[in-house]
């Protein structure tokens, strides 16, 4: 599935809550679910600080595609964290540096991603792209 | 018409707490559907009708730049400012009124003292004492000062229950500390410090101290001249008046021994190229055009606090910590940081298995505005060995029915959350 298929999939899901409660119950599920990275992989390499919550964002390449597997020590930005695995990984690095990430605002979770909610998810949406960038570059 | 004119505010004894609510306009607003529950008072306070008006007739009746103007709106302005700063001396029992300094608030306050005080009387060895609980802004300056001039910084360490080391406090005080800066109330325990016994032991030592008041001029009353203080700050948002002032009280000797903070306008006696002599006190340390409109409503917010009655707010909100505290004691996995005997007005906790941002998400969600993260506080959190706290701080406006809907909220997000 391409990333827009992929997006409107889950703004497709999202309509089907009726409240906030059911919304962020799913966002906790999926931050419990979320696959995490091996304890001996997390370094500080991996780290990306936001004020409030810590997120781990580990990158692998495989046949032109990028892979991302993420944590976070809270469980609603590791469930946001992974809405976005979910639409970028195991994309090409071109689809994800140029990548309009339109969903977040559709499923009304905006103001998560706003710079200064600072809880690292901005930042790790930068540093996607950033990965994927660097792998075009090569 | 000046503001001094309006209508004043009416006396309330004993506490008519749906008074005071009623005063505070934004406590009516909902927020994503739920009628807010305003607990994040230590960042800043709520404004009353009586403030907001001052601030509206300020700009209606008075503006005009201050200080300078021989006509009649400067000069209304002028005397608008100086009733605050008279205003400012009485509620905290200052001496002098020249030993307000009216800053943009705390932060502003202790870096000039930082800086001033450093430069006339810190040299290399020298040494500056705080303590584990400060909030950034009494740190870093702090640190920023000794690197500059070669001095060190010495931190008295506090025990589990956030109650300062009062044992090794007295080990550190020897002849090379030049000053202590400590906070009366911490901003993220709630921990109210034995200030009068620092004083007294640091002056014993010969060292001045600067309290840090921005957590406690709002909740208790303060006589500087009886706790022999040498410096106090504290900022206006916090003590239910405008944002963008603060104050600054020293002792008269110290502030005349110091330097100017910065130069400009207001701060000069004379100026030519060659040589400049600065302004008496309080005008040495105010250079530059100040936040008039925020100055002169900060006397408003007084007149609010005194009209209400400190005694009176400080009786209701022990009332109601002590009510907050058993009820979020209830909470299972609740986890309290600061468990000092002698506290006011902040509660810091967390919810064993979830984290305070999480809980902060939710809380928002159902319309509760309280404080998750560090705090500034950054230290501090690593001397629990947390990521930080959710933190609920109370104001005079609030209600048992505020913690009952936090108590509530809490318990919902941690049904959620685990």
């Amino acid at each position: 599935m391409t990333i827009n298929e992929i997006q409107d999939e889950l703004i497709a899901d999202f309509a089907f809550f009726e409240d906030w409660m059911e919304k962020y119950e799913y966002i906790i599920q999926l931050g419990k679910e979320l696959p995490l990275i091996e304890e001996s992989k997390k370094s500080d390499d991996l780290l990306i600080k936001g004020c409030q919550s810590r997120v781990w964002l580990l990158a692998e390449e495989k046949d032109g595609r990028i892979y991302f597997t993420a944590d976070s020590d809270a469980i609603i930005t590791k469930g946001l964290v992974s809405l976005m695995v979910k639409v970028l990984s195991g994309q090409l690095a071109e689809d994800i540096a140029t990548a309009d990430l339109y969903f977040i605002d559709k499923i009304g979770l905006k103001d998560h991603l706003s710079p200064t909610r600072a809880n690292g998810l901005l930042a790790m949406v930068k540093q996607m792209r950033l990965f994927a960038l660097a792998l075009q570059a090569k | 018409m000046l503001y001094t004119k309006q209508k004043k505010v009416k006396v309330l004894t004993p506490y008519d707490i749906a008074a005071v609510r009623a005063d505070f306009p934004l406590l009516r607003t909902t927020v994503n559907g739920k009628p807010l529950i305003y607990l994040d008072n230590g960042a800043t306070t709520q404004k009353p009708r009586f403030v907001i008006d001052a601030i509206q007739q300020y700009y209606t009746l008075q503006n005009s730049n201050i200080h300078r103007g021989v006509h009649h709106l400067s000069q209304l302005a002028t005397d608008a400012y100086e009733v605050t700063r008279n205003k400012l001396k009485d509620f905290i029992h200052a001496e002098h009124g020249h030993e307000i300094i009216l800053t943009a608030g705390t932060t502003h306050s202790i870096n000039l003292v930082s800086t001033c005080f450093g430069k006339a009387f810190v040299k290399e060895g020298d040494e500056v004492i705080i303590s584990a609980m400060e909030h950034h802004s009494n740190i870093v300056p702090w640190q920023m000062m000794c690197e500059e001039r070669g001095a060190k910084l010495k931190v008295v360490p506090i025990d589990d229950d956030g109650v300062l080391d009062m044992d090794a406090y007295a080990r550190l005080l020897n002849d090379r500390v030049k000053l202590v800066s400590m906070t009366y109330v911490s901003n993220t325990l709630g921990t109210i410090n034995p200030v009068q016994q620092i004083i007294q032991m640091a002056h014993e030592n010969g060292s001045p101290v600067l309290l840090d008041a921005a957590q406690a001029v709002q909740h208790m009353a303060i006589d500087v001249q009886a706790l022999d203080v040498d410096f106090l700050a504290f900022s206006g948002h916090k003590m239910y008046g405008p944002t963008g002032v603060g104050v600054l009280y020293g002792k008269e000797k110290w502030l005349n021994a110091m330097p100017p903070y910065q130069g400009g306008g207001d701060m000069i006696k004379d100026v030519t190229f060659e040589k400049t002599t600065y302004n008496d006190l309080p005008f040495k340390f105010e250079a530059g055009t100040p936040n008039i409109e925020a100055g002169i409503c900060l006397g408003a917010s007084i007149d609010y606090i005194n009209q209400i009655g400190l005694d009176h707010i400080a009786e209701y909100e022990a009332e109601l910590l002590h009510y907050a505290l058993e009820a979020l004691a209830e909470i299972e996995g609740i986890r309290f940081i600061g468990k000092a005997r002698e506290r006011s007005s902040v509660i810091s906790f967390l919810i064993e298995g979830t984290h305070p941002y999480d809980v902060g998400v939710i809380l928002d969600k159902l319309g509760i505005a309280v404080r998750t993260g560090h705090h500034c506080t950054q230290p501090l959190m690593d001397r629990f060995g947390i990521p930080g706290t959710v933190r609920a701080s109370i104001a005079m406006y609030n209600t048992q029915e505020d913690i009952d809907g936090l108590v509530a909220g809490v318990k919902r997000a941690a049904r959620m959350l685990l």
